[in-house]
């Protein structure tokens, strides 16, 4: 991917793609929405999981946050607690306008991306000190916990969720409202990140994935750049899980804080991509969801158990995933000289101990 | 929440009953707790699957049970069932990830994890089970303390389970062997310890101690398919607390846990109480990492 015309032959393409997806295929919009929030969330994921190899299965915390920020906030600004408590969702009543819909939005995920952020800083900087087994197992149990303070919070809604205002507008444009928000949501998330691994901070985190002990004796500040990193992680996702909330029109813990699908679908799509690599979560996610989509009503309920042994069969037998399998296939496309010899040389080191 | 502690305040008895209850169960969490301990310290994987066994000793337990036998005398079946499994677990995926990276094994054991949840969860359907012993209840301080009978049984039976395992680690042939590999594998398979029998019993060892915890549980608590986190959660919180190969921490940190749940639950009512389990382990962490940062003298 060394070749600038290819690169920027390959961006327009996709971009297009993106672009006048909603027009070509208007009957699944919200599918290809989906889609979109998928590379940004196996994004984000290997952000903190790949290039920093600090695993976090907690993630969804932030996309819950978002969720809950953005539907509170429209509540807040336009309705009355007592009349919005006995709204049930079949007769719903919640219109706006557009403009206060669209300000609500806008003010909603700012919220929510301050406050997850703030989250992801306090909370980092403290269990990210630790090594990365801590941090994981930490996350496990961070993802778990707010989703059971969300069902049990009454001015959340508690058990019984929270009804986000319905888009102002007609139906169809709703699917590409929320198309067009979440494909630019990606994108900046995509560029944002691979701008990121170009500089100090992305030799820094992968200097952490690879030998902390002497990242830290080098001089790198690692606990700060593991939280930054974090945060990183903490903005985007906030920002798609307030989108999502409204997209879905419904919140609640399940909605809110997915830990058995999404949760666990970012890290499965990150390392089915290849971790640590810009590409890979983008491709890992786009297979996943296409698979998903086209497959899934075939496994009859079976989804998630076999969800678990893709986890199980990625991690031992693919642990390189797809970008890693092209690059030592043909690692000349990736701009590495790789003579008769190394080829050979590389092999014996794969070799099992 | 307030009213709550004014009562506890008003009525001492009552925090008896909370402590004894905690008590009781904490010895229950131990067991798993010193299972985690064990495959830690010798294999070096954290298993995140700890409490996927802890419900599937349950479901061995409340499913010979359904069919009559008395529920204490099927802890055996679900030690033998869970050893079985986890050998097998060991032979079909854990090999593998033994020498590797700890993130590696993590998320191994993590799919492992998913993949017992989401079967019990279909095969066994998501609803609350529970195994009825039929001890009775006994009574102490005027009816005011009560404490169900199979609730001591489980909490002796803990005690002597790991007391056994703890004997068995010390004076057997093979766990002579198993400790020598958790202090150096290398050095052991150069003595001619067979580490990977090793490591598969170590494993099976630890279903095993899971499989009896979750048999407990059924009795004296219920389980469902999708419990198995918080027990890995409590088991890795006391680990961290007690540290590798302590088992009167293990006990004590256990114990306490037990009873600063139940303390919880009924202060801040039991539909929190899953979230301060959780929570409780990011408090654990951050101590820890404040009283660790204060021994870094290296770099601020």
């Amino acid at each position: 991917m060394t070749d600038p015309v290819r690169n920027v032959l390959l961006y327009t393409l996709i971009a297009l793609a993106g672009l006048i997806a909603p027009y070509v295929a208007p009957t699944i919009v919200i599918q290809l929405a989906l889609l979109w929030m998928m590379v940004l969330f196996a994004l984000t994921w290997d952000l903190a999981g790949g290039q920093m190899g600090y695993n976090s299965f907690g993630n969804i915390l932030f996309f819950g946050i978002g969720c809950y920020v953005a539907t509170v906030v429209q509540r807040e600004l336009y309705f009355d607690i007592e009349e919005y408590a006995n709204v049930t969702i079949a007769d719903i009543t919640l219109s706006l306008t557009p403009s206060q819909y669209f300000a609500g939005l806008a003010l909603g995920m700012a919220l929510s991306v301050l406050i997850a952020v703030a989250v992801a800083a306090v909370l980092g900087s403290g269990i990210l000190g630790l090594r990365g087994h801590y941090f994981a197992i930490c996350t496990l149990g961070v993802g778990v916990a707010a989703g059971e303070i969300a069902s049990g919070w009454e001015y959340v809604g508690a058990g019984s969720g929270m009804v986000a205002p319905i888009y102002p507008g007609e139906p169809d444009q709703r699917g590409i409202f929320f198309y067009y928000l979440l494909f630019i949501l990606a994108v900046i998330c995509f560029f944002t990140l691979k701008r990121l691994y170009s500089t100090r901070f992305g030799l820094a985190i992968n200097a952490i994935r690879d030998d902390e002990d002497k990242a830290e004796a080098m001089g790198i500040h690692t606990t700060r750049y593991k939280t930054v990193a974090w945060c990183v992680s903490a903005f985007f996702l906030a920002l798609a899980g307030g989108t999502f909330g409204h997209l879905n029109n419904f919140i609640d813990r399940e909605v809110a804080f997915p830990g058995t699908t999404f949760g666990v679908w970012m890290v499965l799509m990150a390392i089915l991509g290849g971790k640590g690599t810009i590409w890979g979560p983008v491709i890992g996610a786009t297979v996943f969801h296409v698979t998903q989509e086209l497959f899934w009503t075939y496994f009859f309920g079976w989804q998630r158990v076999a969800l678990g042994v893709l986890i199980v069969v990625i991690v031992l037998f693919f642990p390189q995933g797809i970008m890693g399998w092209l690059r030592e296939r043909w690692p000349e496309k990736f701009g590495e000289t790789v003579d008769a010899e190394g080829r050979a040389a590389q092999v014996s080191l794969e070799e099992p101990r | 929440m307030a009213s709550n502690l004014a009562l506890l305040y008003e009525a001492p008895i009552l925090s008896v009953q909370l402590v004894i209850d905690g008590i009781l169960i904490g010895a229950i969490f131990a067991l798993a707790a010193y299972g985690m301990a064990l495959v830690w310290g010798v294999m070096n994987i954290i298993n995140i699957a700890q409490g996927e066994f802890v419900m599937l000793g349950g479901y061995v337990t409340f499913f010979l049970a359904a069919t009559g036998v008395h529920p204490l005398l099927t802890v055996p079946v679900a030690v033998a069932v869970l050893f079985i499994f986890g050998w097998a677990i060991y032979r079909l995926v854990v090999f593998r990830v033994v020498d590797k990276d700890l993130f590696i094994s993590i998320l191994a054991t993590f799919g492992i994890s998913i993949v017992l949840q989401q079967l019990a969860n279909e095969l066994f359907g998501a609803d609350v089970r529970t195994a009825e012993s039929g001890l009775g209840t006994l009574f102490f301080a005027d009816g005011l303390v009560t404490v169900a009978a199979i609730k001591l049984v489980a909490f002796v039976a803990a005690l002597v389970l790991g007391a056994s395992l703890f004997l068995f680690l010390k004076k057997s042939r093979l766990g002579q062997a198993i400790r020598a590999t958790a202090q150096n594998a290398r050095a052991a398979r150069i003595v001619g310890i067979n580490t990977d029998r090793v490591y598969a019993t170590t494993f099976a060892l630890n279903a095993a101690i899971c499989g009896a915890a979750g048999s407990l549980v059924v009795m004296t608590w219920l389980i469902h398919p999708y419990l198995g986190l918080a027990y890995t959660i409590r088991s890795f919180m006391i680990v961290i607390v007690a540290g590798l190969g302590n088992l009167v921490g293990v006990i004590l940190a256990g114990v306490g846990l037990g009873a600063a749940e139940n303390f919880a639950g009924f202060l801040l009512g039991t539909e929190y109480q899953a979230a301060f389990v959780f929570s409780l382990l990011v408090v654990i962490l951050l101590w820890r990492n404040f009283r660790l940062s204060r021994l870094r003298k290296y770099l601020k």
